[in-house]
């Protein structure tokens, strides 16, 4: 199977022989780095290898299409709850410059206790299921391949469970995990030491499979009262999950940290996160920093979540970013959309392009506010581990509520998390290891008595069974479908309509889920433009009419608010006429011609109008008209009788007319166009010289049915008429 | 509940023992208190299973998530986890002269208990 940019993924060719698929190599990839990238006579810094293919930021239309990707690895956290929807949402952000996919579990998975099994659809996320793991895999090494860059898959190795994903994610080539027990106990109330003796297994089966591991301590942000005073407490958490897999045996280039710029503006931003971010990397060196974005503070503005996250991204960037993770700017209202997914990625792409090399020019000051402000953390930090110690460790500091105190450590407000070293799920299910206790597999942790069995393999005990799945990946046993009714073959047949006709409909995070945002402003104040809000949404049809963002313009002059709605219909794209689209040439493509050849017109607005505008935007080169290629317009005026602008043709000898026509009652612009083609044939010139007729009610297939080269309609721009000319040029010379 | 302790931030008293140290001598004390922390954790998973753990080194010995479970509650019923699950199917597979699996799914149906149990001088 191999990917067509033009096609779909076709997710029934994707689940064919799913059940001995084996996933093409295991471990996480850095990208590379490539110094001093030319690309368009700009030399970057710090980006690595160019896509194959590719989506550049909008504005790339002006410089050649590049789109230089930066050096961290990106990601982006994929939770539609369905594999088949994550699956084109993973591709779409790939060729945005995602390159590391996370995605997120279904709401209580924690609390399973075992693998599940099947496709079954998840609540915020996918059951990871080992198919559910393959079959993202398998699209991800055909995505990879299309977009020329390896891309990292990963999920979570958490809950009550974690071991047992462990090994199935270690089976299937996932390339990163969340793994913390820290997690478990504060986020999930899962039973401590069962949490740490399973982490153990965990994070040595991790190391084997080279999965890059990511922690848990971001969460204290989101969870804290205020966020930015479980910082101390933050350094804690990191270095008690690195210590704890160093010692277990993973690498530490295999371990990054979760780390979340804790604040937000209007809070002074910087000056509470960037000691913070100076000081974590101070003591955490030897480690990888996954900069998060923050989300304690998103409310339902993109806009306002988009600056918080660039504000984010200066820190990476004043600091260190191995990883550099993206929030969708709609996650504070809603679990996130595709395009939100995408819009975060080129965020960060854009943000890091931008700031390419600003190290070089400017550096952080070694004294001063930001050097004591770092070195209090460290120390605030340093004392909680004291006191941890001093009350009996880890186990003794939970049960006293240590963990997401809303005050500043040593400040104590009494609110922690408290957990009991007996309570929470899965208590007392922790057993000691006998005398004799024994386990024939590779990458076990803890005491194994190999030597009963025998003494040569202690390094090797699966030899003793002929190799386990890690060496033997046959021997996996792949179970398929456990429902019958809750699985993906159900819910491909349901949206089999819009898999394989022609009927379309609108979507943001499933196939034909028919949702669509209405933006509004009302002269209102904020309650009566709700409610007024949902009345439109009723009355254009539109169900599930719900409000999702509203916004104060003035408490009495207007409210904006967004909507969104499903269509109660869909389109068949075989019943639409779809107009040629205008096709345009790069900008140096025009110039050059326009160079080697010369190209001149004369323009005007033809009959009794007076309007000038239109004309004026196509060609003025302040509106980025056709002057800005070097064609030579010779410009007439408004109300111009054709027979006077085909005169002007011939005296100065131009390769082309463009005429406005804005009037077009009683058809009168067309009328206009036919005469323009037929006066021109009558002084003998029609054959050398290119009509163009352009305005806002003209139709270009019905404008050329009046003899005319080429009509331009509402929204055309100067490119469009340019590259037309240059075109329609090379093809009469061709005749010639 | 047991109330939990408030206190003034009092970071200028506790700080004097180390406001002379020097960033490195921080980084170092900070790192050796993390090891101090962990260290017992570390011993205690040593030292320990869970059911967990003892289905995933069935997965390993290519049991399916369904068969690892089953398999773990009755090594847990039979009280026989400190052993190791995987200890106890390699034992039969090695007792029956059978294949892993075969031996796994046997016990699965029920079969064995007895000779497991006293071939580990456990009493039923």
């Amino acid at each position: 199977m191999k990917l067509k940019p033009n096609e779909k993924l076709d997710i029934r060719e994707l689940l064919k022989d799913i059940k001995d698929y084996r996933p093409k190599r295991r471990g996480w990839v850095w990208r590379n780095h490539v110094p001093n990238l030319n690309m368009n006579g700009y030399t970057y810094r710090e980006v690595s290898t160019p896509l194959k293919n590719n989506i550049p930021l909008p504005a790339a239309k002006y410089f050649n299409q590049i789109d230089p990707q930066p050096l961290p690895v990106i990601t982006t956290e994929i939770a539609s709850g369905r594999f088949e929807d994550d699956i084109r949402r993973m591709r779409m952000a790939a060729w945005h410059g995602a390159d590391h996919i996370m995605v997120i579990r279904t709401a209580g998975q924690s609390h399973f206790d075992g693998l599940i099994e099947g496709t079954p659809q998840g609540v915020g996320g996918i059951p990871v299921t080992r198919k559910q793991v393959r079959l993202q895999r398998k699209a991800l090494d055909l995505i990879e391949e299309e977009v020329g860059r390896p891309i990292n898959y990963h999920s979570y190795v958490s809950g009550v469970a974690g071991p047992d994903i462990a090994v199935m994610f270690a089976e299937e080539g996932v390339n990163g995990a969340h793994q913390d027990p820290q997690y478990n106990v504060l986020y999930r109330n899962i039973n401590m030491v069962r949490s740490f003796v399973d982490a153990a297994e965990s994070k040595k089966v991790m190391a084997w499979a080279d999965i890059l591991q990511i922690d848990g301590a971001h969460n204290a942000n989101a969870t804290a009262r205020d966020a930015w005073k479980v910082m101390p407490e933050l350094f804690v958490q990191h270095a008690i999950n690195c210590a704890f897999s160093t010692k277990v045996g993973m690498k530490k280039e295999n371990i990054a940290l979760s780390t979340v710029p804790p604040t937000a503006s209007p809070a002074p931003d910087l000056r509470i996160n960037l000691p913070y971010a100076v000081a974590l990397r101070e003591f955490f060196s030897e480690y990888k920093m996954r900069a998060q974005m923050n989300t304690k503070y998103m409310e339902s503005s993109t806009r306002e979540a988009t600056v918080t996250h660039v504000l984010n991204l200066l820190i990476s960037k004043l600091t260190s970013a191995d990883i550099q993770s993206t929030i969708t700017p709609d996650e504070g209202r809603n679990v996130p959309w595709h395009m939100y997914n995408v819009e975060a990625c080129d965020t960060a792409k854009q943000a890091l392009i931008g700031m390419d090399g600003l190290m070089d020019m400017i550096e952080l000051k070694d004294e001063g506010y930001l050097r004591e402000k770092s070195r209090e953390l460290k120390e605030r930090a340093i004392l909680f581990f004291e006191e941890m110690l001093e009350n009996g460790g880890y186990f003794n500091a939970v049960e006293k509520g240590f963990f997401i105190d809303s005050g500043i450590y040593p400040e104590r407000n009494g609110d922690g998390i408290v957990r009991n070293m007996e309570g929470g799920v899965s208590a007392n299910s922790v057993y000691q290891r006998d005398e004799d206790y024994f386990a024939p597999v590779t990458a076990h942790f803890g005491y194994n008595n190999i030597s009963q069995y025998d003494d040569e393999l202690l390094d090797n005990p699966s030899k003793l069974i002929d190799g386990s799945t890690f060496e033997k990946p046959e021997k996996i046993v792949f179970i398929d479908e456990l429902d019958e009714d809750d699985n993906v073959y159900k819910r491909l047949d349901e949206t089999e309509k819009y898999r394989l006709t022609s009927f379309v409909k609108p979507e943001v995070e499933w196939l034909a889920d028919g949702v669509v945002v209405v933006d509004l402003v009302f002269p209102t104040d904020k309650r009566h433009a709700e409610v007024c809000a949902l009345e439109i949404g009723k009355r254009m049809n539109l169900t599930d009419v719900e409000v999702i963002h509203r916004e104060v313009l003035h408490l009495s002059e207007g409210t904006r608010i967004q909507l969104k709605g499903k269509v109660p219909f869909d389109i068949d794209l075989s019943s639409l006429t779809i107009p040629e689209e205008p096709e345009e040439l790069s900008d140096d493509e025009i110039r050059n011609y326009v160079k080697d050849k010369g190209l001149k017109v004369v323009a005007a607005t033809v009959g009794e109008d007076e309007h000038s505008v239109g004309m004026r935007e196509i060609i003025d080169i302040k509106h980025g008209g056709i002057e800005k290629y070097g064609i030579d317009c010779v410009y007439l005026g408004t109300s111009v009788p054709i027979e006077k602008l085909v005169d002007a043709a011939i005296e100065t000898n131009a390769d082309a007319i463009l005429a406005s026509t804005i009037i077009s009652h009683d058809e009168i612009h067309y009328k206009n166009m036919k005469k323009l083609h037929e006066v021109a044939i009558e002084k003998g010139i029609r054959d050398e010289v290119i009509i163009i007729c352009g305005g806002t009610q003209v139709s270009p297939d019905y404008a050329k049915k009046q003899g005319i080269d080429a009509g331009f309609g509402r929204g055309t721009k100067g490119v469009h008429v340019a590259s037309f000319l240059v075109k329609r040029k090379q093809e009469m010379l061709h005749e010639d | 509940m047991e109330k939990l302790m408030t206190r003034q931030d009092d970071f200028e008293d506790r700080r004097k023992h180390l406001k002379d140290l020097s960033d490195e001598e921080l980084k170092i004390r900070f790192w050796d208190l993390a090891n101090q922390v962990v260290e017992p954790l570390i011993k205690l998973a040593k030292g320990h299973t869970t059911p967990a753990i003892e289905r995933s080194v069935l997965l390993r010995m290519g049991f399916s998530s369904i068969e690892a479970k089953a398999i773990v509650d009755r090594v847990v019923d039979y009280g026989l986890i400190g052993k190791g699950a995987g200890h106890v199917v390699y034992k039969v597979a090695k007792m029956k002269n059978v294949s892993i699996r075969e031996a796994g799914l046997s016990l699965i149906e029920g079969n064995y208990w007895d000779e497991v149990l006293s071939s580990f001088g456990v009493m039923k």
